[in-house]
């Protein structure tokens, strides 16, 4: 027998325990919505999961009046010690489900057991941890000696880490005292939906959390409600920016993380096999659907051929298939749409004459795939290395000095992440400094911790995620004594 | 200083390996010059890369060929100050039927013990010792003044000779810590080819070669991976981890890196390198992430005797209860494998 042939792990799915159904989480309890109900599949089989109540306009306002009237009688008023504790119960309840949670998601989106079990709810879980010791601690998040919630935080986020991007907002808005009204992605609703039940076990007093499923309307319909004080949106750059046209003028603080298109620098000194380990990771985590993914490989032109062989050969290795097996390092790509998009960019990749490789790998029929894919010979005008793909598919380029692998790296219209591989460290804290991205890693890639702050530069976004700068995001500092604000 | 210059001049033994490799006049310079160019390894990372490797999930045919696997790959050991020639019988027969409830179980590579035990494990072996055929099993003996490697260079030598004469099909050596650490690889280079010849038996076959790098004592994943490479350009057979009497003895971060080197020497000769992890592997669970280790790393072709060894004592046991659990369905005990 081959070894490597792994006989089949698969993490059971009997552990959910899922309703054919799900509503609008408003006011503490399940709505029916007054939108269309769509249905939820499983991209890698593309059978159904659920079927979704959609919120319209009317249910919007619904949520939004519940979170104000939380926020007004209930959770502007109480302590920061007691928003803690809730917060605090939360992170408990979400590791206690936590294998249910990595399922449902897996389900949904399609990311491999293994990421969502060792990586999204893990951190999931550290966030509220993280922001629940906030809560009583205002005063020392630099924004004056007793900064102010913000209201009725509108919140809209994407699918590619459906319940980690939910972390990202609703903990730091909880902790500051604002309420929330979230919209989950319409691809993966489930475990916003499962973190609903969650909320009710942990008590939470009704309306301080909402989520209302739908697309892109029911996400308009929230951003541009009048008696919403806060917008924060994770997606793509294009409705980025519909969203601060249509919040510019209103006093609805905003904060967006939008797309990438970062760069890995590998220098010639580097630790070449971690490196390459860094590149695997920095590209085909989440199958490449990620906004800080090192999409853009910029090597050292005197290693290049070791570094793609190496690389080739390590790809070689990933097992893409069955996101709930647990020896599935590749997933399936999460919808049809976004698979569409890859083919189209990757084709275009070839046709401006780089070259393209993928490891043999048996796609599986059903569902949406796309092998991991790397192209070489490419250059810096090629479409593929500077439009944000969002999959698995690496542009590699390369360059011969520090000073041109900064040009080369800052050159994009996005600056959300970056990577520096060099046994050197003086080489990099110099080249940190030089590069216009929000998150640079060190000899290590895709790395988050609640307490540092995630966000971008240009049209990459801006605001901050995480940290103590997360919080400033949904504050802000009390006016002087006869200052009318 | 004159004394610098004069020991980086020095001519070292002129290993076929490592003139093809470094080429021209093989000084300590030029194989300083070598190792140090070697690329870095990033701690952090390389422990990451074998954790996730540990996290692979092997079931059902995949464990049932793994832990035979195990078992075809294990040279079962025996190395105390108390060993007597009727330990070593018994290990001897435990080689031979690890399962004497379950006959399909297959032998194990080598028994290793001291080079005094040597005639012993011979003699207990009789026909089952190796001349070539599958099945058959190995004599390893420890030579060179192990554990320490503490003793002058003619007394390494005849501790080598002595238990290849006495019938020794493979010698695990262990290197001169104190010569790589002070920065000496000429020294420990020389010794390994030194020995290497003292494993020459008159027909101008060799014993193989085994070079105990003893991992814990070297301190960093950088002289871990500069060591394999001497190992290797000396003309070591295989490359081991430890003499299990050095904590840490094997981890599988230290394994993964040896690994790479022996992928990279493949890539660059085409010639295939063993490897060995030894002590602290006990548990079946364990030995199954080092050999998800081998196949990802350099391939699967390594998963045989003449490529990939544990040095074990505990270990055979913990993996004849998985095996036993795996043909009936329900866990036994201790009391159902055999000590020896």
């Amino acid at each position: 027998m081959n070894f490597l042939d792994y006989a089949p792990a698969p993490e059971s799915a009997a552990i959910l325990n899922l309703r054919d159904e799900y509503g609008l989480f408003i006011n503490g309890e399940f709505v029916p919505g007054n939108g269309e109900s769509f249905t939820t599949i499983s991209p890698a089989t593309e059978k159904h999961i659920a079927t979704v109540s959609c919120a319209n306009e009317q249910d919007v306002d619904t949520a939004v009046v519940a979170a104000r009237r939380a926020y007004e009688k209930t959770w502007s008023r109480m302590s920061g010690a007691d928003r803690g504790k809730y917060l605090f119960r939360i992170a408990r309840l979400v590791q206690e489900r936590a294998r249910e949670l990595a399922v449902a998601e897996s389900l949904d989106n399609g990311k491999p057991i293994k990421e969502s079990r060792d990586v999204d709810i893990p951190l999931v879980a550290a966030w509220f941890f993280y922001y629940a010791g906030w809560a009583d601690k205002l005063e020392y998040a630099g924004m004056g000696p007793n900064p102010r919630s913000l209201g009725v935080a509108a919140q809209v986020i994407p699918w590619n880490f459906p319940l980690l991007m939910l972390a990202w907002k609703i903990a730091p808005a909880l902790a500051a005292g604002n309420t929330v009204v979230l919209k989950p992605a319409e691809t993966t609703p489930l475990t916003a939906l499962l973190f609903a039940e969650i909320l009710q076990q942990a008590d939470l007093p009704a309306g301080v959390v909402n989520i209302v499923t739908g697309a892109g309307s029911t996400g308009s319909a929230l951003v541009n409600h009048a008696d919403v004080n806060k917008v924060a949106f994770t997606g793509s750059t294009a409705v980025g920016r519909q969203i601060a046209r249509s919040t510019a003028g209103t006093s609805k603080k905003l904060t967006l993380e939008l797309g990438g298109k970062g760069a890995n620098i590998v220098f010639d000194d580097a630790p070449i096999d971690q490196a390459v380990e860094g590149i695997v990771n920095g590209i085909f985590f989440n199958q490449g659907q990620v906004c800080c993914a090192g999409s853009r490989l910029l090597v050292q032109e005197s290693i290049h051929d070791d570094v793609v062989e190496r690389l080739k050969a390590r790809l070689s290795t990933l097992r893409v298939g069955d996101p709930l097996d647990k020896n599935t390092d590749v997933g399936a790509i999460n919808s049809a749409s976004q698979l569409g998009r890859m083919r189209e960019l990757s084709d275009i990749g070839e046709q401006e004459g780089s070259e393209r490789w993928s490891p043999a790998c048996n796609l599986p029929s059903e569902g949406f795939w796309f092998p991991p894919t790397i192209f070489t010979n490419v250059s810096t005008s090629h479409r593929i290395a500077r439009d944000e793909i969002f999959g698995p598919v690496l542009s590699v380029l390369t360059f011969r000095t520090p000073a041109e692998a900064i040009a080369k790296a800052n050159n994009t219209p996005y600056g959300l992440s970056a990577g520096i591989w060099t046994d050197k460290g003086s080489r990099i804290l110099a080249v940190a400094d030089k590069l216009r991205a929000g998150v640079v890693w060190a000899n290590t890639f895709n790395k988050f911790d609640p307490a540092s702050p995630f966000g971008g530069y240009k049209e990459s976004g801006y605001g901050r995620e995480g940290g103590k700068q997360g919080m400033h995001a949904y504050l802000a500092p009390t006016a002087s004594k006869g200052v009318n604000r | 200083m004159t004394m610098e210059t004069t020991r980086a001049g020095t001519t070292v033994a002129p290993a076929s390996r490592a003139l093809d490799v470094i080429g021209g006049d093989l000084t300590e310079r030029s194989l300083r010059r070598y190792l140090e160019g070697i690329p870095g390894v990033d701690a952090v990372g390389l422990e990451a890369r074998a954790a996730a490797l540990g996290t692979r999930s092997i079931k059902t045919t995949s464990k049932a060929w793994a832990l035979d696997t195990i078992i075809r790959l294990t040279d079962l050991t025996t190395l105390e100050g108390a060993d007597t020639p009727g330990k070593v019988r018994s290990l001897v027969a435990k080689a031979m039927v690890p399962d004497p409830d379950d006959m399909s179980t297959p032998r194990v590579a080598a028994v290793c013990v001291y080079g005094d035990m040597v005639p012993h494990a011979v003699e207990a072996l009789g026909s089952a010792h190796d001349d070539g055929a599958p099945g058959r099993i190995n004599v390893a003996a420890v030579a060179t003044a192990f554990p320490s490697g503490r003793a002058s260079r003619s007394v390494k030598l005849s501790d080598t000779s002595d238990a290849v004469a006495a019938g020794a099909d493979e010698i695990d050596m262990v290197i001169d810590r104190g010569a790589f650490l002070s920065g000496r690889y000429g020294q420990v280079f020389d010794e390994i080819v030194a020995v290497k010849e003292a494993c020459k038996r008159p027909d101008g076959t060799y014993a193989h070669l085994k070079v105990i790098l003893e991992t814990g004592e070297l301190n960093t994943y950088d002289n871990v991976r500069r060591a394999s490479w001497l190992g290797i350009l000396a003309g070591g057979d295989f490359i081991k981890t430890s003499t299990g009497k050095v904590t840490p003895a094997a981890t599988l971060p230290v394994t993964l890196s040896m690994l790479e080197v022996v992928r990279d020497w493949h890539r660059l000769t085409g010639e295939k390198i063993g490897v060995k992890p030894a002590g602290g592997i006990r548990a079946s669970k364990d030995a199954i992430k080092y050999l998800v280790t081998v196949a990802e790393t350099v391939g699967e072709e390594w998963l045989q005797p003449d490529l990939f060894r544990f040095g074990a004592s505990s270990l055979l046991n913990d993996v004849l209860l998985q095996r036993q659990k795996l043909t009936s369905g329900r866990y036994s005990g201790p009391a159902y494998v055999t000590i020896d």
